[in-house]
């Protein structure tokens, strides 16, 4: 029972300030006017922003293969790369993002993806582009670039860590077979950390759901994200009712996502 | 042909690198230019002067950067202490006292970050209109908090599980309470592990913008939120610097987070 004392006072912060509100934004998204249970903001929702909920799953799910691409390669190099050097720059360069926030990241990708910004500038440079075919990048491009640029060093520190802990002669042993490196990768390192990767990358596809700042700084006008239109229906509209629907359509799509996460989580509590 | 290869392979490993180099330094150097640009035309490549002069107008004591800098630390000091005086003793209890119901405690604790923050930070702020604690410092504060109470729970049990708990018994048998052994033997050798969480939550408190922007209107504005005012509102130059005053604390954590955060440690989170 002391346990339990001890613990009371974190728990009672994450139902009052967590599971309460998302209680009343469950109630929120069903009452009518009347008080009573209604569709009606969920049929107002799709009515107006069937669009954009399309947009937001798209970028999402693009947002997470690439990140799971990088972190893969990234890290499937840092563990069987055969020139120290190159693997020690590299472990060096990855890990810049790791903590720098959305918001920033927003700002950075805002001046960096412009027309006249320094990506344009530096490919115009090197002749790859026409100076007449310039073009901004603020549009759902921005966004995928900006989710990739700050999640990927994430999810590349968890499966590195994961597959440094492998067990190296199995590794030897194939390459002494004669089997070329991304084979090595693709058949015996990457079964052994499926559930860390998957683990990354279902966070980070809950993380750019909910994300507000980037959407809003790189890409505001429609077709936008959900995040976006929350905002825009609560500071213009005051309107709760739809916005709540919104936001539990997210939530049922981040729901399938946390799902795989807290199974894995709920299996490595167990044998671990 | 081991050494005809050789020479292709190294130069491709190189060319790698530098692309994946400007990838990642690309933007941060685009955000230096911009920082210190006094003006940029388009479509010049180059701003065609630098200069302090928008540093001047940041760092002015009457601007309002430097109130917001100082609301932010505030803010995320605050947010250490609430978030750690309800952690520690939880991961403790969570790491070394037998609990009912642990593993769904455990769950309740992973919650908040496996869930879109969104409709809690909208409700909470509905919530908080009404009794009167929207755009008050401490209604950001316990925002901060719930959410950066579950990383503080988590790293502190998996620190506090990494101690031997043999030295604990040992001091135990030798007539120690257990608030003198927690407090002479647990707490200190469990310091580099709580030490990282504080960190973490002054961080993420420190780079919060969705909660702030919900709870904090109208009256608190956090350094992150005056950035993003300053972007939208097209002033490059405050929005750039303002950033880099943000950059400096998560780049700098990312250098050192190793030294805080053993792999002893981190092989017991979530155990």
């Amino acid at each position: 029972m002391a346990g339990l004392a001890l613990v009371a006072p974190a728990l009672a912060i994450v139902v009052a300030f967590f599971i309460v509100p998302l209680g009343i934004s469950f109630a929120l998204a069903f009452r009518g006017k009347d008080g009573r249970f209604t569709l009606e903001h969920f049929a107002k929702a799709f009515d107006l922003y069937t669009t954009d909920l399309v947009f937001t799953l798209a970028i999402v799910l693009l947002a997470s293969a690439l990140i799971a691409i990088v972190a893969i390669a990234i890290a499937g190099y840092l563990t069987l790369g055969e020139n120290p050097r190159a693997v020690a720059v590299l472990r060096w360069l990855y890990r810049w993002p790791l903590f720098i926030p959305f918001v920033v990241t927003g700002q950075v990708m805002r001046t960096f993806l412009a027309k006249n910004g320094m990506l344009n500038h530096v490919l115009i440079g090197a002749g790859l582009l026409e100076p007449l075919a310039a073009q901004s990048l603020l549009d759902w491009r921005g966004i995928v670039v900006a989710f990739v640029w700050k999640q990927a060093p994430f999810v590349t520190l968890l499966v590195a860590g994961a597959m440094a802990s492998l067990e190296r002669g199995h590794i030897e042993a194939a390459r002494n077979l004669g089997a070329p490196r991304w084979r090595v990768l693709w058949d015996i390192v990457l079964p052994q950390v499926r559930g860390t990767v998957l683990v990354g990358i279902v966070l980070s596809f809950v993380t750019m759901l909910s994300v507000l700042s980037v959407p809003l700084m790189i890409n505001p006008n429609s077709p936008t994200m959900i995040t976006v239109d929350v905002a825009y229906r609560i500071n213009t509209h005051s309107d709760y009712a739809v916005a709540n629907a919104l936001c539990l359509l997210s939530l049922l799509v981040a729901a399938s996502g946390a799902w795989f996460y807290l199974r894995h989580a709920a299996r490595s509590a167990e044998t671990g | 042909m081991a050494t005809s290869l050789r020479w292709p392979r190294l130069l491709l490993t190189a060319l790698l690198l530098a692309l994946f180099a400007f990838a990642i330094f690309g933007p941060l150097a685009n955000l230096l230019l911009w920082a210190f640009a006094e003006k940029w035309y388009f479509p010049s490549k180059l701003p065609s002067e630098f200069g302090f002069a928008f540093w001047r107008r940041v760092f002015n004591p009457r601007g309002n950067a430097l109130a917001s800098l100082g609301t932010s630390v505030w803010i995320a000091v605050l947010t250490v202490v609430v978030s750690l005086a309800v952690a520690i003793p939880a991961g403790y209890a969570l790491a070394r006292l037998r609990l009912p119901w642990r593993s769904a405690i455990l769950l309740l604790f992973l919650l908040p970050q496996a869930v879109p923050n969104l409709p809690i930070y909208v409700n909470i702020a509905r919530v908080f209109y009404e009794v009167g604690l929207n755009g008050t410092v401490t209604g950001v504060v316990l925002v901060h908090a719930a959410h950066g109470l579950v990383l503080a729970v988590w790293i502190a049990s998996a620190a506090f599980a990494a101690v031997d708990a043999s030295l604990d018994e040992a001091a135990r048998n030798l007539g120690a309470t257990p608030w003198t052994c927690f407090r002479t033997i647990t707490l200190p050798l469990a310091a580099p592990g709580l030490m990282a969480s504080a960190i973490f939550v002054f961080l993420e408190s420190l780079d919060e913008f969705t909660g702030t922007y919900f709870v904090g209107v109208p009256d608190v504005t956090t350094l992150p939120l005056l950035m993003f005012n300053a972007s939208m509102g097209g002033n490059y130059q405050i929005a750039s610097i303002t950033a880099l005053l943000l950059l400096v604390p998560s780049i700098g954590f990312m250098l050192v987070v190793e030294r805080f955060l053993k792999a002893d440690v981190l092989a017991m989170v979530g155990r």
